[in-house]
C-alpha cells in the first residue's frame, strides 16, 4: 500500500514537473499554427520587410514596428543602463549598512509595480512634460524609452549587483594593494570580472522591455508607419497586438498572431543567448 | 535571500569606523584623482536618480489618486456615470484566488521533483529548466494571445474568468517553480537524512520535514506571483475580457482591477478615477511586496 503511494506521488510530481514543457510547447504550436501560414498567404518577405502596415486595403507590413520596437528598447537601453550599473555599484559597494535594507527593498518595490502604473505614470506626466517642453504630441518614442528605462531599472540592478558581490574580493583589495583608488579598484577591476553577469542582466533588461506592451501603449503614439524621429508616434510589436486585435477578423487577425510570432522569436534569441551568458558566468567562478 | 546573506557577510568586512577624518582623506585623494572623484559622483547620482523616481512615481500616483478615492467610487455597481472598482476589485480576488489554487500546488509539486526526486542533469531535467526559463521570458501580450487561441477559442471556454486564471497559471508557473526550489534546496541535507534514519518513508520525509521549513521562501514565491496577478493587464484582455460586471460564474466575463484602469484611462472620460485606481493597486503592491519580505526573513533567519 505505502510502495503504491511512493510511486503514485512521484508520478504526480513529475507529471506536475513536465507542466511547463508541456505549456511551452502547446504555445509554440498554437502561435505558429496560426501565424505562419498567415505569413505565407501574405509573403514572407512583403510580411517581415513590407513598410506599410494597413489591414483595410490588405497590406500587412510589419516592419515599421520592427524598427520601432528595436528603437525603442535601444533607447529604454541608452538611458537605463548607465544609471542601473552606477546604482547597482553603488549596492554593492557603497550603500552604508543602515539604509541598505530599505533601498534594496525599494528596488525590489520598483520591480513590483505593474507595468499599467507605469503607464498611467508615463501617460499623465511624462507625454506632457514632453509636449510642453520639446512641442509635438507627447505620445513619441522619446516618451517610450525614458518609461521603459526606467521599468528596466530594478531589473538590471538586481542581476549585476549580484554579479558585482560573486567578483571575489581578493581582486578589489588585490588593486587597492597596488595603489589604486577605491573607484578605480571597482571599476577597472572588479567590473570587468562580472562582465558576463552584467552582460546578463542587461540583456534581460533588453527582453523586458521589448515584450513590454501595456506601458508602451499608453505613452507611444501608435502609429504604424516607420519612425520620423524621437518626437514622433511609433508602434511597437506588442503595441500593434494589443491595439488591433480587439476587432481584427480573417487574415488581419493571423497577421497579428504572425506578429506575435516574430516577437516571440526575439525572445527566444534573447532567452538563449542569456542561458549562454549565464553560464559563461558560471564558468568564471 | 542568497543575495541580502552574502551582503551582509560584504559589510562586515567593509571598515567599522566610517568617521569625519576618514570622509576627508577621501575627499582629499579625489583632489589628486579626479577621475575617481568623478565616477564617486555618478554613482552617487545615479543611485539618488534611481531613488528618486520611485518616490516621485508613487507620490505623483499618490497625489493624483487619493483625492479621488471617494465613496461612489466603491459602491457595488458599476454605471457609465459612476465607474466603480469593486466589481472588477471582486473579479481580481476571484481570479488571483483561482490562479493560485491551481498554480501554487503545481510549482511546488514540480519543484518537489526537480530537488528530491530528479537525477541532476538528466534529459528532462534539463528540458524542464530550459522550458521554465523560457517561459519567465515570454512577454505577457504573448500569454495573452494563446490564452485566446486556446482557453477561449480551441477549449471553447469563451472570455471568461477561468481562460484569464489558465493563463495567469502558466505565466506565473516558472516564478513558484524557481522560488519553491530554491526554498526547498535551502532545508539541509541533515534534515531529511535523520527523517529516513527514524525509518520515515520519502513521502512523509518530504511531506512533514521538508515542506515545513520549505514554507516561509515558498510563501514569499507564492506571494510574489500573486502581485504578478493582480498587475497584469496584456494578458487579460484578451482572455477575461472587459465587461465591467462580476459575472455569476467562472465562465463568465469579467476585468481585473489593472484592466479597469487601463479601460479607463484609454477612454480618457474618467482619468481622476483611474488615478484613484492606480492607488488602489499600488496599496496591493506595497502590501504584497512587505509580506513577500517578511516571509523572506523568516527564512533568512532559518
Amino acid at each position: 500500500m505505502n510502495h503504491i503511494k511512493e510511486k503514485g506521488m512521484k508520478c504526480i510530481f513529475m507529471i506536475a514537473a513536465c507542466t511547463s514543457v508541456l505549456a511551452v510547447f502547446l504555445i509554440c504550436v498554437f502561435l505558429f499554427a496560426s501565424g505562419v501560414p498567415a505569413m505565407g498567404k501574405i509573403g514572407p518577405i512583403e510580411f517581415l520587410f513590407g513598410e506599410v502596415w494597413r489591414p483595410s486595403n490588405d497590406k500587412f507590413g510589419i516592419l515599421p514596428m520592427i524598427v520601432a520596437s528595436i528603437y525603442v528598447t535601444g533607447g529604454a537601453i541608452l538611458f537605463g543602463v548607465p544609471i542601473a550599473l552606477f546604482t547597482s555599484v553603488f549596492m554593492a559597494r557603497y550603500c552604508p549598512k543602515k539604509i541598505y535594507k530599505p533601498l534594496k527593498a525599494g528596488i525590489e518595490l520598483m520591480a513590483g509595480v505593474p507595468s499599467i502604473v507605469y503607464g498611467f505614470f508615463g501617460l499623465i506626466l511624462l507625454v506632457p512634460l514632453i509636449r510642453d517642453t520639446f512641442g509635438g504630441r507627447g505620445s513619441s518614442m522619446l516618451a517610450a524609452s525614458l518609461l521603459l528605462g526606467m521599468m528596466i531599472l530594478p531589473t538590471i540592478i538586481g542581476v549585476t549587483e549580484s554579479a558585482i558581490r560573486s567578483v571575489p574580493e581578493s581582486y578589489y583589495e588585490g588593486s587597492l594593494a597596488l595603489g589604486a583608488t577605491k573607484e578605480r579598484s571597482i571599476f577597472f577591476v572588479v567590473l570587468p570580472a562580472a562582465k558576463s553577469g552584467i552582460l546578463a542582466g542587461v540583456v534581460l533588461g533588453i527582453g523586458r522591455a521589448i515584450g513590454e506592451t501595456m506601458a508602451v501603449v499608453m505613452v507611444a503614439g501608435n502609429q504604424p508607419r516607420m519612425p520620423v524621429g524621437i518626437l514622433e508616434g511609433v508602434r511597437t510589436m506588442t503595441a500593434n497586438i494589443v491595439t488591433e486585435m480587439g476587432y481584427a477578423s480573417g487574415l488581419h487577425r493571423e497577421a497579428l498572431i504572425a506578429t506575435a510570432v516574430v516577437l516571440f522569436v526575439f525572445i527566444l534569441i534573447i532567452n538563449l543567448s542569456l542561458s549562454l551568458l549565464n553560464r559563461r558566468a558560471e564558468n568564471a567562478n | 535571500m542568497q543575495i541580502d546573506t552574502t551582503a551582509e557577510a560584504d559589510m562586515m568586512t567593509e571598515p567599522k569606523k566610517r568617521n569625519a577624518s576618514s570622509v576627508l582623506t577621501r575627499l582629499k585623494s579625489y583632489v589628486n584623482h579626479p577621475g575617481s572623484g568623478i565616477l564617486a559622483l555618478l554613482t552617487g547620482l545615479a543611485a539618488l536618480a534611481t531613488f528618486a523616481l520611485l518616490f516621485f512615481l508613487i507620490g505623483y500616483i499618490l497625489v493624483k489618486g487619493v483625492p479621488y478615492l471617494t465613496a461612489d467610487l466603491f459602491s457595488l455597481e458599476y454605471t457609465s456615470e459612476n465607474v466603480s472598482l469593486v466589481p472588477s476589485l471582486i473579479n481580481t480576488l476571484t481570479m488571483t484566488v483561482v490562479s493560485l489554487l491551481i498554480a501554487a500546488p503545481l510549482g511546488i509539486f514540480a519543484a518537489i521533483y526537480l530537488v528530491e526526486y530528479a537525477k541532476k542533469g538528466s534529459r528532462l531535467v534539463n528540458m524542464i529548466r530550459i522550458t521554465a526559463e523560457t517561459l519567465s521570458g515570454i512577454p505577457s501580450i504573448v500569454y495573452g494571445l494563446f490564452g485566446m487561441l486556446f482557453f477561449v477559442t480551441t477549449l471553447k471556454w469563451g472570455m471568461s474568468l477561468l481562460s484569464g486564471a489558465f493563463t495567469m497559471v502558466i505565466m506565473v508557473l516558472p516564478l513558484i517553480m524557481r522560488t519553491s526550489e530554491e526554498a526547498l534546496k535551502s532545508v539541509p541535507d541533515s534534515y531529511r537524512e535523520a527523517s529516513f534514519g527514524l525509518g520515515a518513508g520519502k513521502l512523509r520525509t518530504i511531506f512533514s520535514i521538508v515542506l515545513p521549513s520549505a514554507v516561509p521562501g515558498i510563501l514569499a514565491g507564492v506571494i510574489l506571483a500573486i502581485g504578478r496577478v493582480i498587475g497584469e493587464t496584456a494578458a487579460l484582455i484578451y482572455t477575461a475580457g472587459t465587461v465591467a460586471a462580476v459575472p455569476d460564474s467562472l465562465m463568465g466575463s469579467g476585468r481585473t482591477l489593472a484592466l479597469h484602469m487601463y479601460v479607463l484611462s484609454s477612454e480618457g472620460l474618467h482619468m481622476n478615477q483611474a488615478s484613484a485606481t492606480a492607488v488602489v493597486i499600488l496599496a496591493f503592491v506595497l502590501v504584497i511586496n512587505a509580506l513577500s519580505g517578511m516571509a523572506a526573513k523568516r527564512i533568512a533567519k532559518g
